[in-house]
This record gives C-alpha cells, structure tokens and sequence, in this order.
C-alpha cells in the first residue's frame, strides 16, 4: 500500500508539473504581452509601458520568467484581477470555490446514486422496453445540448410554473437585514459544514451496518434509523436556526435548479457505463455458479454482480473530475451561479487575464487532488487495484 | 498445365476485395441488429442530406442576396406588413432571425461545417492515437511510460475551460478548432484504450512469425498492429465526433469562436436578442428549437452508430 501511494502521489505531481508548464508556454505563446493591451491609447508613454514589464517581470528571458512562474504558483501567489483591481486573485477564488463545491457535490451524490441503481436494474433485464427506453433517454441526456437544456429548464419550473427562482444564488430582499454580518460564504461554508458531516455520518454507519450486520432486518433498522436521525437533525438545523437556517433555506432554494440540471446531465453517462459493466460481469462463470446454487435472483444481483461491475464505474467517475469542471462552466453560466466556472468565464471574455489563468490553473490542481484522493480511497477499499 | 493453374488464379487484389466486401455484409447483418445504431444512420444521413440541400437550393431556387445564411436579408417580408423574426412560410421553411435571414439556410449552411469540424477533429485524434497506442505498446519502456504519462494529463484536461482560456488570447477558427480537439483528444483516453487493445495484439502468434522472418519494427506496427486496432480505432472515432460537434457548440453559444455561423452561433443569437427569455421563447420557437434540436440529435446519432459498432468491435458486448 504505501508503494503504491508513494507512486502515485509521484504520478500526480509530475502531471501537475506538465499541467502548469502547459498553461505557461500559452500564456508565453500568445501574442504581445499585458504592456500592449493599451497600444492604441497615445497617452501611455513607451516609458510606462517599459516600467510596467519591468515591474511584471515580463523583459526577463524566458525560463526566468518560467522559474518565477512557477514560484508564484508554489506560494499561492496568483496577481491580482484587473476587473476587481486591488483584490488578489486568490481571494477571488476563495470566494468562489465553496459555491461550487456546494453545488457539485450535491449533484454528485445523487446522480451517482441513481445511477447505479438504474444501470443495475435495466442490464439485468436486458433488452425489455424498460432497458430500450432507458438507454436512448441515457444517449440523449448525455448528448444533450447543455446551455439549451438548461434554459428549457428555467423556462418550465421558474418562468411557466413559477416554482422555482430564475437564477442567481440569493434572494437580496430577504439577506439585506443580515448583510452586514454575514457573507453568503459563511453560509456556504455552513451548508457544506453540515451537509457534508450528516452524509459522511450515513455512509459510514451504512458501511458498518453492511460489514457487521448479519441480518437483514437489523441492518435495514439500523439504517433506516441513521437516515431520519440525520434527516431530523438537519432539518432542525434548517428551519430552526436564525440567520443561518433561514439563509440556508434560501441558498438551497437557488440551488435546486442548477443541481437538477447537473444531476440530469451527469447521470446518462454513468448510468450506460453501469449498464454496460453489468452486462459483462453477468457473463462471468461466477454469476452463473451463484444462480445454479439457488440464490435469490436480487441476491446474485447485488451482491455478486452490481459489486463488480462498480469497479469500471468508480475508475471513470475519478477520471471525469475533469468534466465536472466542463459541465459546471455551462451551467454556472446559464444559471448564473457565481461558481468558479462563471468567474472563469466572465475573466475570459473581460479579458482579466490573471484571474482567468489563476482560475484555470487552481481548477486544473483542484481536480487532480481530487482525483489522487479518489484513487488513493479506492485503492484503501479494493485491494485488487494495488496490484494491477 | 500451365494455363489451368492461370485460370484459377485469383489476383491478390481482387481477393483482398472480396473478403473485405464480405467482411462489410457481415458487419453490416450485425449492425442492423442494432436498433440504435440504425436510428443513429439514418439521422446521420438526414442531416447529411440536408448540408448537400444547401449547395443544390442556393444554386437554384435561392436568390442570394436573400437567402445567404450571413449576409441575407429579406425585405419582402417587412414590405408585406411583417417583421423579422417572421413565423416559418412557404417563402422562409423555418422562418428568419431578428436581422432577416433564413433559419432554414443558416441550418444547411451550418451542418456542413458540423459534419467537417466533427470529422476532421476525429480523424486527428484517431490517427494520433493509433499511432501512439501501437508504438508504446510494441516498444513499452520509455515512451510506454511518457505517453501514458501525457495520457493521464490529457485526460484530466478540462477541455471547455482551457478552450475558453485559450480564446482569450488566440483567435480560434472552425480549422484551428478542429485540430486542438483533435491533439487533446488524441493523446487522452483513447490511447489508454487502443494500447490494451494493442497489448494484446502484441502477443499473438503471427507478430512472433514476422518477427522471425525478419519484419522491421515499422512493418510489424503499420502492417500488423495497426490494422488490428482499426476497427477499435473506427469506434472511438465516432464518440469523438460527439465530442467535437458539443464541444464547438458550447464554444460558440458562449460566442467564443471566430466563426460565421454554426448551431450553437444560432442559439446564441437567439439568446443575445433576448428570445429565450420569458414569453419569447414559445412565441420566437424557431429561432433557437431547429438549431438546438439539431445539436443534439447529431451528437446522439454518432454515438447511437458508435454504440451499434460496439457490438461487431467488441464480441463481449454481443448477446449469448
């Protein structure tokens, strides 16, 4: 075990070297540099022009400039944005990065949820309308034109229903008392404080309950009971508690729609992979040899068949860290979530060229930090994985 | 004697052909057992239809100054008492944009450039990954190692948010476009895939036989591993069409792309004209639906066909 952490916390340092290098060489790629963005205006003196690559470090050769580069990166030190002038790009980021989170790993969990259970089920009844069905909605929840799908959204459930708010993340009506005292980030951090804990709590008494737990009823008990004793308690956290409940209760409000979105859109993907692992591992002789015994067809199911066809599921679900980073771009844009992917955005096309880099690179290390602790969990749990 | 040992001689060629043909009337019985992979077909072929309709509609019945998908405007209709964006007629099929041109032009004219961003950016990841894939399989080692390396970079690239950084600085076109996808998909995943693929082609006994009899390295890879892994290669290709018509789509509905006009440019628009907010979006349909619509069914079809050949490419997948 610890070789293999050691190779692959070696791996992934190396891949981030590679990431941030690339990022470098199109930033040193591109035409001109930030002394030229004014070039039309007559009355910057070349002087100032001069004075300003001097201070960016910009007449410097070339690798100077990588070392640095690569410095700043090291000590967290990413400039400063130039649409939001004297606040560091760090900052920014800091700001934004729990919105996000928030958002994603809701989205995440269930999704990922659903779809293991509905992959399961359609590829042990193969070829049914059921299965048909569900594979081309699967293709077409995957293929789906994202922005469209989300304004389609918006526009049934906020505009022609009216159930649900439009965009944005806060009603200001109802955070203007509070304002003063408490930044939307606190209570962010709050729901993810929260969130998190009471679904590490579940996981981990489900887990026990699965390892310890001989008979059927005890477990379903027990779970049963840890699911309305979390439920009970962040519920009483939500509508009991004021300011923080009640300014919760409007985040998550804001936050159904975009969820929604990212839910639907991540889950045809995994839901065809589910399926199509399931219809392999149901070939094996293993499968076979566990039906000849007589086990009940649900049993053979869950637990000699859906737990091996995971394994391909949880290996692509690490590797498309990087698409949730894709997704959310369009959906924080369409659901005006000021996320990181709209910050990105935004940096782009006001040409705020620190904060767009700034953002990019963090992202990019964000999600491979996430993936060597996903790989790193999945090896702890499938000793398989460490000797392949 | 020697004449009856001519006439049953087949050349090579022909040989060649006829098993290929019927290698193709095999593959062709498999695939329609693919229901998807026939819709998938036959969308593809609908809409291939359509790119050839604009070409053969411009050069006869069209008038160009009206119907041209970027520059047309048509001043008939605000004559009649219209406006633009007027409802679909006999005059406009989908009817026209808030700056007076056809929808209906605007969707042939843009299908042609799907179809060739879709394919040209596959076809680059294709051949690269092949060719990388086959190379660190037969040589393992070193470039084993460093492609997989870049590999694993690859991907974990989120794609649309380094093409929106790199917007920012380069001017990306439909052609340039197509070959950054091309190059990030090319080393990414699918040469993870193709070289277990050609990891086990490596093996086998007919690699060993033309190394005894003195093949090059070069010969073994383009005339041995190669041509195994093409059916492999022939799949992916089809995902990463999908992957280069959403990727574009997204791009330009964010109106990143130096483009003249494409689906997700059209949906765009209709987005910047405030046509798919509120009220509008049911009245002004056919501004954003044909386009949008368009996206995904062409994106569904090549993954449709791309899940119809994993079937005859991966025997795992067939039904017992």
């Amino acid at each position: 075990m610890r070789k293999y952490v050691i190779k692959r916390v070696a791996q992934i340092l190396l891949t981030l070297y590679i990431y941030v290098t690339i990022v470098f060489i199109i930033v040193a790629a591109q035409p001109g540099d930030i002394s030229q963005v004014y070039i039309s205006n007559p009355r910057i003196p070349q002087e100032a022009r001069d004075a300003l690559k001097q201070r960016l470090g910009l007449d410097q050769p070339l690798h100077i400039q990588y070392v640095n580069y690569l410095k700043n990166i090291v000590t967290g030190n990413l400039g400063l944005s130039f649409t939001n002038y004297p606040q560091p790009v760090w900052e920014i980021i800091k700001e934004r990065l729990p919105r996000t989170l928030a958002l994603f790993l809701t989205a995440t969990i269930i999704y990922y949820a659903l779809a293991f259970q509905l992959g399961k089920l359609i590829a042990w009844r193969r070829g049914g309308v059921v299965d048909y069905s569900a594979t081309v909605s699967g293709v077409v929840l995957w293929t789906v034109y994202t922005p469209w799908f989300g304004l389609l959204l918006i526009w049934i459930f906020a505009f022609q229903l009216g159930w649900l708010p439009i965009g944005k993340f806060i009603d200001p009506l109802k955070w203007r008392p509070f304002i003063k005292y408490i930044s939307p980030n606190d209570v962010f951090n709050y729901i993810l404080l929260y969130g998190g804990g009471g679904f590490v709590v579940l996981f981990s008494v489900y887990l026990f309950a699965q390892r310890l737990l001989q008979s059927y009823w005890a477990r379903l008990s027990v779970n049963v009971g840890a699911v309305l004793l979390t439920a009970g308690s962040l519920g009483y956290l939500l509508f009991n508690t004021y300011p923080m409940g009640y300014l919760a209760q409007d985040i998550l409000w804001h936050m159904i729609l975009p969820a929604f979105a990212l839910t639907a859109i991540g889950f045809g993907g995994y839901m065809l992979l589910m399926r199509d692992s399931m219809l392999d591992v149901v070939k094996e002789d293993y499968v076979m040899a566990a039906k000849a015994k007589g086990l009940p067809d649900k049993v053979v199911r869950d637990k000699h068949a859906a737990r091996n066809a995971l394994l391909p599921v949880v290996t692509s679900f690490v590797l498309s860290l990087a698409f949730a980073v894709d997704g959310g771009i369009v959906t924080e844009t369409i659901f005006s979530w000021p996320g990181m992917g709209l910050t990105l955005l935004r940096a782009v096309v006001e040409e705020d060229l620190p904060l767009a880099i700034g953002t990019f690179v963090f992202t990019g290390i964000f999600a491979l930090i996430a993936h060597l602790i996903a790989d790193l969990l999945y090896a702890y749990l499938d000793p398989r994985i460490r000797y392949t | 004697m020697a004449a009856i040992a001519q006439r049953h001689y087949e050349a090579p060629w022909r040989a060649k052909l006829r098993l290929f043909l019927r290698g193709l009337s095999i593959n062709w019985e498999l695939f329609k057992e693919s229901r998807v992979g026939l819709i998938g077909l036959a969308i593809i072929v609908f809409y291939g239809l359509l790119s050839l309709s604009y070409p053969i509609l411009m050069a006869t019945i069209w008038d160009h100054e009206i119907y041209n998908p970027v520059s047309g405007y048509d001043p008939v209709v605000v004559q009649q008492g219209g406006q633009h964006p007027a409802p679909p007629s006999a005059r406009h099929w989908l009817g026209t944009d808030q700056h007076g041109r056809d929808v209906f032009s605007q969707l042939a004219y843009s299908a042609r450039s799907e179809f060739f961003l879709g394919v040209m950016a596959a076809l680059i990841t294709v051949i690269i990954g092949t060719l990388i894939a086959a190379a660190s399989a037969y040589y393992g080692g070193f470039v084993d190692t460093f492609f997989m390396r870049v590999a694993d970079v690859a991907v974990l690239f989120p794609v649309i948010a380094f093409l929106i950084v790199l917007s920012a600085m380069f001017d990306l076109t439909l052609y340039s476009l197509a070959v950054v996808l091309g190059l990030i998909y090319g080393f990414g995943s699918i040469t993870i895939v193709l070289k277990s693929q050609a990891l086990t082609i490596k093996v086998k006994p007919y690699i060993e036989a033309a190394k005894v009899s003195g093949g090059s390295s070069f010969h073994i890879i383009f005339t041995h591993i190669i041509p195994n892994l093409l059916p492999l290669s022939f799949l992916y290709m089809m995902f990463n069409v999908t992957n280069a018509i959403f990727t574009e789509a997204v791009l330009s509905f964010f109106g990143l792309i130096n483009i003249q006009m494409s689906w997700g440019m059209m949906v765009e628009l209709a987005n910047i004209g405030g046509y798919l907010t509120g009220e509008a979006v049911t009245r002004y349909w056919w501004l954003f639906f044909p386009a949008a619509t368009s996206i995904t069914a062409l994106c569904a079809a090549f993954y449709f066909v791309g899940r119809g050949m994993d079937e005859i490419v991966n025997p795992r997948l067939r039904k017992i």
